[in-house]
């Protein structure tokens, strides 16, 4: 196979070059095709199908709604929002995710990352379009959702939050599209003349003309960096904007100073346990431990365990500004100790406390236990979401009864239907593209390692040079540990 | 009430100066209100006709009436034949209450009721929210939904702090047939996945008529008033001048820290604490 030359000044460490070679990216390029080359197992058809089987019910939940209105699916003027915006913050949540770990792990230069950017990648786009369809249940009038560009009030939250789901979606789908290039190009090559007209159609044109010359790849890594210093400031104008769907009217619970960035950790939060959860699936699925090892899921814990405990000191920070004063008590009291304590102190339980304990203790510190406890994470922040979004809801802001939402078959099947999704749409996607980008499999393997760790200086000074080009002096070298290959397992 | 009427004006002012929006908001509402015209007379567009879109902008011109509200809590008895009336006339469901009557607790643990309808805010949050211009403000000081437009997504029940919104959650309800098409004025029938709300039953008022609400209260709690002539009447035949009745009673709003302000006022007098923010 060609082994497309390598150019980039990037992270030069010096590492000789020969050590890496033809026989490393040929065990890389096997294992990232694999899910393309054999055909799809029984098992692979049979998931695909009971994911499917699922979003057509949710198809048919969401049409059922339609037609009866949305107290089918369990809304009233008590609680007016409720599941389906939980959902939508939910699913762009753990997009974002994706998307701003592989693009910090991507302009930091830890080349660990390799072996799942791909996958990260790949989920950010697939769960923004998803929670972006989360918004026609949602709305009460999906027929006129054009409405927001037709008649736009550029003084209402929502059109904002409209305008920044689409940019980012469009900056998700360039950031997974770009690595794709080589990978399309080289599948193109492959295939050569035996290749079917769709084949054709779908690579060749996919691939842009690529030819691996130095300067495709220049420009390449430039629109790479670009749109990974892009997406960090995006997602936090995202999730900043949704959370101002709640912050920017003068319900107490939701009118909080500290919902964007609130929003913001809950969805790094999430997102980190999400890309465990693909990564897990993809690894086992397509038995790619060779290359994924326990160390990924370590350093994905350790990263997902700070960022919970950033979450769930916003959280008590929420919590106690209103509930000391006791100004506002009535959502803090019902989230407490009322109606939603059950789900407040399941994520106590699940969300914060279960993934710290999994990491901290060394022998559920491996990929089985962070696994489990990313699943709990991921569910627990759907139902923190509920938590944020129904005791302010429902309060009564006059006087009389709580309001209380009840779930439906309706609004139950329709959630599924967008979990379903996930798997349902990545197991598709990857029948067609690679499992790694080539690309960054080459780098890593070029450097002679795909676990370097960089001290936090060395970091700063390979991006003040690469984006800045202000030279700085780096630490010694020393303190760069370069380390094995790849594990074996 | 001149104070009232420079606080509407500056406000205008500075949303038809400061955004495009503003103005657009005004121009679709005339737009739709020329078109709309009906043999009943319930788009309420007097003072709004005939205007070009030159003259809309400029909100200097007068018009013929700032419909308000006062609301004499000292005869209020909790019947909701308010609410009643309302619901029958607008042909809504009974969790609809777009005028509710509520059980307060006063200070001292004693209750009394108190009727809430839309406050037709000068400041009103519903339409600052609203992401496609579905709730507009009228030249005579009402807010109005246009449910032809509105795409149900509730910000406005979100925004609003006197939860004042009612959607339409559910088909099946059984909706007359009416002989001309709802308007922002008369929304009637109310369109399945669509807010609604109060509309000060504006079309009545520009015919002379009591709002359905004040009509139906056998106590003549609720008066409907205009500022421009600083009258009011209710329906037991009384006939106040507004402001005086207003600054003699000692009228409040309900929660000014929201700064709403209301084009809704209570007449309290039994120790009531209204203007608190929060419910207790």
């Amino acid at each position: 196979m060609t082994v497309i030359e390598k150019t980039y000044e990037a992270d030069a460490v010096e590492v000789n070059h020969s050590q890496s070679g033809n026989h490393w990216m040929d065990d890389v390029t096997d294992s990232a095709m694999s899910s393309m080359k054999n055909k799809p197992g029984k098992i692979w058809w049979l998931i695909v199908l009971l994911l499917g089987a699922v979003i057509v019910a949710g198809v048919v939940a969401w049409i059922y709604q339609l037609k009866h209105g949305m107290g089918s699916a369990g809304y009233n003027d008590r609680s007016f929002w409720a599941v389906y915006i939980a959902d939508v913050i939910t699913f762009i949540g753990v997009s974002y995710g994706g998307a701003v770990i592989s693009a910090i792990l991507r302009l930091t230069g830890q080349s660990w990352r390799a072996p799942l950017t791909r996958l990260a990648e790949a989920m950010a786009l697939v769960t923004v379009a998803i929670g972006g369809a989360f918004i026609f249940p949602h709305l009460g009038r999906p027929d006129r959702f054009l409405n927001i560009v037709v008649y736009p009030n550029f003084s209402s939250p929502l059109f904002w939050d409209f305008m920044a789901i689409l940019t980012y979606t469009v900056a998700t789908t360039i950031f997974f599209y770009l690595p794709l290039i080589p990978d399309m190009a080289f599948i193109s090559k492959m295939l050569g003349e035996k290749k079917k007209l769709w084949q054709r159609m779908f690579y060749s044109s996919l691939s842009f003309n690529w030819l691996g010359n130095e300067k495709q790849k220049k420009a390449l890594h430039r629109g790479l960096t670009i749109i990974s210093l892009l997406i960090i400031p995006l997602a936090v104008s995202v999730h900043s904007v949704l959370s101002w769907a709640f912050a920017l009217t003068s319900r107490p619970g939701w009118m909080e100073t500290v919902f964007p960035p609130y929003f913001v950790i809950a969805a790094l939060y999430s997102g980190t346990a999400m890309v465990v959860l693909v990564v897990a699936g993809f690894r086992k699925g397509y038995k790619l431990q060779r290359f994924i090892t326990d160390r990924h899921f370590t350093r994905l814990g350790y990263l997902m365990v700070a960022l919970g405990l950033v979450y769930i000191y916003l959280t008590l920070a929420d919590l106690i500004t209103e509930g000391y004063t006791g100004i506002t008590t009535g959502w803090i009291q019902q989230t407490v100790t009322g109606s939603y304590a059950p789900a407040f102190w399941f994520y106590v339980f699940a969300g914060e406390l279960l993934p710290i304990l999994v990491v901290a203790i060394k022998k559920t510190r491996n990929a089985t236990g962070i696994t489990i406890a990313s699943f709990f994470v991921v569910i627990s922040l759907w139902v923190k979401r509920l938590v944020i979004v129904l005791p302010p809801a429902t309060q009564p802001l006059i006087a009389g009864p709580w309001g209380s939402y009840h779930f439906t078959w309706v609004s139950i099947t329709i959630t599924l239907a967008g979990v379903a999704a996930i798997p349902f749409l990545l197991m598709i996607m990857f029948r067609f593209i690679p499992l790694f980008s080539l690309e960054d499999m080459e780098e890593a393997g070029e450097l002679g390692s795909i676990e370097q760790v960089s001290t936090h200086t060395q970091i700063l000074a390979r991006i003040l040079k690469k984006y800045v080009g202000v030279e700085v002096a780096a630490p010694a070298k020393a303190e760069m540990t370069v380390q094995a290959t790849v594990e074996g397992e | 009430m001149a104070e009232n009427k420079i606080n509407r004006r500056n406000f205008l002012k500075i949303v038809g100066a400061t955004t495009a929006a503003g103005t657009v908001e005004l121009i679709t509402y005339r737009a739709y209100a020329a078109s709309g015209s009906s043999p009943n007379g319930w788009n309420g567009t007097s003072g709004v006709s005939g205007s070009s879109a030159a003259s809309m902008a400029n909100t200097e011109s007068p018009t013929d009436h700032q419909w308000a509200m006062v609301i004499d809590l000292r005869n209020c008895n909790g019947c909701k034949a308010c609410t009643a009336a309302c619901q029958k006339a607008h042909y809504l469901t009974e969790d609809q209450t777009w005028i509710d009557v509520f059980s307060m607790t006063d200070s001292i643990g004693r209750s009394y009721f108190m009727p809430r309808p839309c406050m037709q805010c000068e400041n009103p949050p519903c339409l600052h929210v609203c992401p496609v211009h579905a709730t507009f403000r009228t030249d005579q000081g009402v807010v109005l939904v246009n449910q032809g437009r509105c795409i149900g997504c509730r910000m406005c029940m979100a925004a609003c702090p006197y939860q004042a919104r009612y959607f339409n959650w559910n088909a099946g309800v059984n909706y007359p047939s009416m002989p001309i098409k709802p308007t922002p004025e008369m929304p009637v029938p109310q369109r399945l996945g669509t807010v609604g709300k109060c509309t000060f039953c504006v079309g009545n008022l520009n015919d002379g008529l009591l709002s359905e609400c004040a009509a139906g209260c056998p106590m003549g709690t609720i008066y409907n008033g205009d500022m421009i002539t600083d009258v009011g009447v209710n329906s037991m035949g009384n006939t106040i001048k507004l402001s005086e009745f207003l600054y003699e009673n000692d009228a409040v709003s309900f929660k000014p820290s929201q700064n709403t302000h209301p084009r809704v006022w209570y007449i309290l007098g039994h120790g009531q604490n209204l203007d608190t923010d929060d419910a207790s």
